[in-house]
């Protein structure tokens, strides 16, 4: 989707704010959002696409007010709502000190925490060293393909192994594996007269999003 | 909650600074109020182990970390064969080491720093980071400061950030887009001969680790 997550490229962010001797958490909140987060994709109840999709739905005000983990949260809750293992407002109700009954627990979904890498019987579509052109399409739904790279052409410098694809596997319509390639672009492809001189771009795309250049 | 009490919630909205500060404020507060009634909601449907939870936040604060890298990247320095096998399997090499947390890890793609090229490392779309081996990335890594720019002027970046990179070098951004994570081996600093491991792997931050800044020997 063409949410606020999608941040390569944006201007008007100003400078990176470094903080020196950073905690690794800032709040007790954090980490208990972290903990959480992790049990509930460990066990099941979410795959890590749905959880980054739950990210990526946050508002665009909202994603960049709340925080990294305030976003977290927000996900979390997003999602479990929809699974049906929170009604809706009832964390709202809980911080009110009011009560909203739960919902009766959904059957756990048939959900991998990982690893995500698979093997594929078919054989990979690009080798390393031939040219590749990056899909044009807006999906509303989950995926990892960033629009900075949309359309560009680049070249494929290494073939990782097969993975569960996120964007079918973020609404549970399945694992689907698909090759993963490293392509590499020049930043004069991606940003015209602004890339600066010598500079590349590396990410790792997905046969789907790919096609012969 | 904590050490932002003494912050008065008054009239005054004229200072753009004190606005930010009072929002991030309130936020945090609300962020802090939903966790605490998120767990308590899961905990009791058996659903989250609250015990587990600190298990979870005793590790990321405790054991796993950038200390791991450091151990990684200094015996690479002194140890070609390892360097070898390091770059060849991280996984594998910190297991070696002692360094590995469990079976069943996200691959690690080891990037080699060297005169002619300089890797940096990003994750455009959330905050991908091989946190299962050097922990949990710092913030401005997750910053949108950081993810939009660093791929559009990886040179303006590293040079606010402290690095400075010949006309001449190979830039390389290496946006993490998918379930593959990237880390930076970084050159080792000239005046470090006959240097003990230990006396090494004090010169590597995270930020060496990630590519936004070079060791260094100190006033050297």
């Amino acid at each position: 989707m063409n949410g606020i997550h999608d941040l390569g490229g944006m201007h008007g962010f100003g400078p990176v704010a470094v903080e020196r001797d950073e905690p690794v958490f800032h709040g007790r909140w954090e980490g208990r959002v972290l903990g959480m987060v992790y049990q509930m994709v460990g066990f099941g109840w979410l795959n890590i696409d749905a959880f980054r999709h739950g990210i990526e739905r946050t508002p665009p005000v909202e994603y960049l007010r709340l925080g990294y983990y305030g976003r977290w949260l927000a996900s979390l809750e997003r999602v479990l709502v929809e699974r049906g293992v929170l009604a809706p407002r009832q964390v709202d109700a809980r911080c009110d000190g009011t009560i909203i009954p739960a919902p009766p627990l959904p059957a756990l979904p048939d959900t991998m925490a990982g690893p995500f890498e698979r093997t594929l019987e078919r054989t990979p579509r690009f080798q390393v060293g031939d040219p590749v052109r990056v899909q044009v399409a807006s999906p509303a739904g989950h995926t990892r393909l960033p629009r900075y790279v949309a359309g560009r052409r680049g070249i494929v410098t290494r073939l990782h192994a097969a993975y569960v694809y996120p964007d079918t596997n973020a609404h549970d319509r399945g694992e689907d594996p698909q090759h993963l390639y490293n392509v590499r672009f020049d930043a004069t492809e991606l940003w015209g007269d602004a890339g600066e001189a010598g500079a590349h771009l590396h990410l790792d795309l997905f046969e789907p999003y790919l096609e012969s250049a | 909650m904590s050490d932002h009490d003494h912050h008065h919630h008054d009239d005054d909205h004229d200072h753009d600074d004190h606005d930010h500060e009072h929002d991030d404020d309130l936020v945090a507060r609300r962020n802090a109020l939903r966790a605490e009634a998120l767990e308590s909601i899961l905990v009791e449907r058996g659903l989250v182990q609250a015990d587990l939870i600190d298990t979870i936040v005793a590790r990321f604060e405790q054991d796993i970390g950038p200390l791991n890298g450091t151990k990684l990247v200094a015996r690479a320095w002194i140890d070609p064969a390892f360097r070898a096998r390091f770059v060849a399997d991280a996984w594998a090499a910190a297991e070696e080491l002692g360094l590995a947390t469990g079976p069943g890890h996200t691959p690690i793609v080891v990037l080699e720093n060297g005169p002619a090229v300089h890797n940096v490392v990003v994750c455009t779309l959330c905050s991908c980071y091989p946190s299962a081996l050097l922990g949990l990335p710092p913030t401005w890594y997750k910053s949108p400061p950081y993810r939009s720019r660093v791929v559009r002027e990886p040179r303006v970046v590293l040079h606010e950030m402290g690095v400075d990179l010949a006309s001449d070098v190979d830039v390389r951004v290496w946006d993490s887009s998918a379930e593959v994570r990237y880390m930076v081996l970084p050159e080792r600093p000239a005046g470090t001969d006959g240097w003990s491991e230990v006396q090494l792997a004090s010169l590597i931050t995270r930020d060496a680790l990630i590519g936004v800044a070079r060791p260094a020997v100190p006033n050297a």
